[in-house]
């Protein structure tokens, strides 16, 4: 399905959200790839860090955010380092975005074609407006709505198609990568399959890459290529989907894996994770996780374990425990 | 770094280049040194967060600082004059010396007891008439945007009215009526033209919030409306309300100031702006005597800026963006410093 090929390297990316009289450290210095052609999920509790990543990587990070370290490549250009005119053209043109909420996203008094146009009108101008109108329609297609609805605004259709027509946008201009930030977190389970099948399926045909963002651990076990889980902003596993199904390294991973319930076997008692994520303006010395962490042992509480790779399993993961 | 080597798998510093270790982010304590984010003051912990929030800012204090010598100096100020501000004191136009420690006026009045004086009218019209109008347009615009309807209507109505009417030249008719308008008239003028502004603005702010889940929900409950107004909505208001009246009261003082100024007050109060406008009909500062002048000049910039620093440090805490803006010189050097770029569009 995915090619070898790095598209996008993360290195040492580092996000603080500065406030008045503290640092709060969202992201710690993660490292991790999204490939060619590939699906990369970030799972993780709610504010661990993964729409920090996300504004990051398209550099929509804005203040109190403020990126201070780390470098991201897109094939080998920081695009950390863009100025304005780069900024332009690789916003859209080579990554684009999917928001969580398709509501906010539309422009309520503005037909849905003139603002599918106007993307790519903006960064194609030599197309014209008819060129503009037919790749349009030509989108309606791809995400499976009649064409015939393309000059509807945006209340006219539901909370599904109005999340296709996001898509359709960010698929505009065939951009190497579309980092989706929990883009069916608002829909219901059947739209949601609906929607997640459509991009698996546009995802083969033109060979565009994902970053997926979403709590629902199963959800992206399904769609995704390879997971990244974080903790407290910090990336405690990389490996491929189905290894963090059935042979998780990290106690976190395990531990959020046995948060969902199984369909078939006794039902049981759910696990939870007992305790809260640390405060990021003063951080645990050591592991994040081990206050939490049932198998925490005295060096986790002083030396904060790196991301070590383990290639028998092709995973990654930062853990004491597995030395 | 060492342990490198006494593990077979791989780490993360295998596959860093150089540049990404140089890229490596400073840490917290070290951002917060180079962006001068200095931490948070051990006595303020036992304050509610917003108040410390607001003691902890520069621009806040100051402003409160300024504003209460400016008080202080006009409830004590006056105790430390033998002179009365009305009447004769020494010969005209003396310069600051010990018996007159900001000189004389050209009718030989004490200048230190005239602005001392003069502080309590002119604070009191200021903040009376700021007060009066930021809870005439509190209430007006909470009622137009909660019960809407035929009540919004008339209310609107008076709100558009109150919009187009003049202060200033309001008070010139009533001045010209009354024959000289006192400090109290110009007040009382200040206050009902004043509120139109702030009752618009919390009347669409109250207009979204009515239709949220919140409000929604104590209805359900069955709370009644006043509670809803004064518990629910209202908290949402205080930094419009604290606007409108940091704002209002500006206003009224620099209008009292003004209105005196040309000759529209009543010339024997004793408030900064008639003593402007003796100032300026002696030609004070033609006959080279600026101590009659600069003294009330100041106490009106110095009022006036305390005032919308307070406002500046309100607005920076209800919007947090607006806080760290703050730090966006400190940022931008930092990142320049390693060659990133700061550009957001």
């Amino acid at each position: 399905m995915y090619s070898d090929r790095v598209l996008m390297q993360v290195r040492n990316l580092t996000v603080d959200y500065v406030g008045d009289h503290s640092v709060a450290r969202a992201v710690n210095g993660i490292d991790f790839d999204i490939r060619e052609g590939e699906a990369f999920g970030l799972a993780g509790e709610s504010g661990c860090g993964k729409s920090t990543v996300a504004f990051a990587l398209a550099r929509l990070t804005r203040l109190p955010g403020l990126v201070s370290g780390g470098e991201v490549r897109l094939n080998g250009e920081d695009v950390l380092k863009f100025d304005k005119a780069r900024l332009k053209a690789y916003r859209w043109n080579e990554v684009s975005f999917v928001f969580q909420s398709a509501m906010n996203a539309l422009n309520p008094v503005i037909p849905v074609s003139e603002q599918i146009m106007d993307v790519i009108e903006t960064h194609q101008p030599d197309l014209g407006a008819e060129g503009a109108r037919k790749r349009a329609v030509e989108l309606f297609d791809l995400v499976g709505i009649p064409s015939k609805r393309l000059d509807d605004y945006p209340h006219q259709f539901s909370g599904g198609m109005r999340q296709r027509i996001c898509i359709a946008i960010a698929l505009a201009l065939q951009p190497r990568l579309i980092i989706m930030d929990e883009p069916t977190t608002a829909l219901d389970v059947v739209v949601q399959r609906d929607i997640i099948e459509q991009i698996v399926e546009l995802k083969g045909r033109l060979g565009f890459s994902v970053l997926f963002i979403t709590h629902d651990l199963g959800l992206m076990i399904e769609f995704c290529d390879r997971i990244g889980v974080m903790y407290s902003g910090e990336l405690v596993e990389v490996a491929p989907a189905e290894t963090i199904l059935t042979d998780p390294r990290h106690p976190y991973t395990r531990a959020l894996g046995n948060s969902f319930p199984p369909l078939t076997g006794p039902r049981l008692r759910m696990e939870g994770i007992p305790g809260t994520p640390p405060d990021l303006r003063a951080l645990p010395q050591g592991c994040r996780f081990a206050p939490r962490c049932p198998h925490a042992m005295d060096i986790c509480r002083s030396v904060a374990p790196e991301l070590r790779a383990y290639p028998e399993l092709r995973s990654e993961a930062a853990c004491h425990l597995l030395n | 770094m060492a342990d490198v080597t006494h593990t077979p798998s791989m780490t993360l510093l295998d596959r860093l280049d150089e540049a990404a270790i140089a890229s490596a982010a400073p840490s917290q304590t070290e951002l917060m040194r180079e962006l001068r984010i200095k931490g948070r003051p051990g006595w303020t912990s036992n304050l509610p967060p917003s108040l410390a929030a607001f003691v902890t800012n520069p621009k806040g204090m100051t402003g409160v600082i300024v504003l209460l010598g400016l008080i202080l100096f006009s409830l004590l100020g006056p105790v430390f004059s033998e002179y009365n501000p009305q009447r004769r004191a020494g010969k005209p136009h003396v310069a600051p010396s010990y018996e007159h420690v900001m000189g004389t006026t050209r009718m030989g009045k004490d200048v230190y007891t005239q602005l001392a004086y003069g502080s309590r009218t002119s604070l009191a019209v200021g903040f009376g008439a700021g007060l009066a109008a930021a809870l005439i347009g509190l209430a007006v615009g909470i009622s137009a945007g909660y019960f809407g309807g035929r009540i919004d209507d008339v209310l609107t109505f008076l709100v558009n009215v109150v919009l187009v009417l003049p202060g200033l030249p309001l008070i010139i008719v009533i001045a010209s009526l009354v024959d000289s308008a006192g400090p109290l008239v110009i007040g009382i003028v200040l206050a009902l033209t004043g509120w139109g502004w702030s009752a618009r603005t919390i009347r669409t702010q109250t207009m979204s919030l009515r239709t949220r889940e919140f409000i929604l929900a104590a209805e359900l409950m069955g709370e009644r409306k006043w509670r809803i107004i004064l518990k629910e909505i209202f908290p949402n208001m205080l930094s419009f309300f604290m606007g409108g009246l940091v704002l209002g009261t500006i206003s009224a003082i620099l209008a009292e100031a003004a209105l005196s100024f040309i000759g529209l007050g009543d010339p024997n109060a004793v408030t900064w702006g008639t003593m402007l406008y003796w100032a300026q009909n002696n030609m004070a500062l033609q006959v080279g005597a600026w101590w009659e002048i600069w003294p009330p000049a100041i106490a009106i910039m110095l009022t006036g800026a305390a005032l919308v620093m307070i406002n500046f440090a309100v607005d920076e805490i209800t919007n947090p963006q607006l806080k760290a803006s703050r730090k966006i010189g400190r940022i931008r050097r930092f990142l320049a410093r390693r060659g990133r770029s700061a550009d957001v569009f």
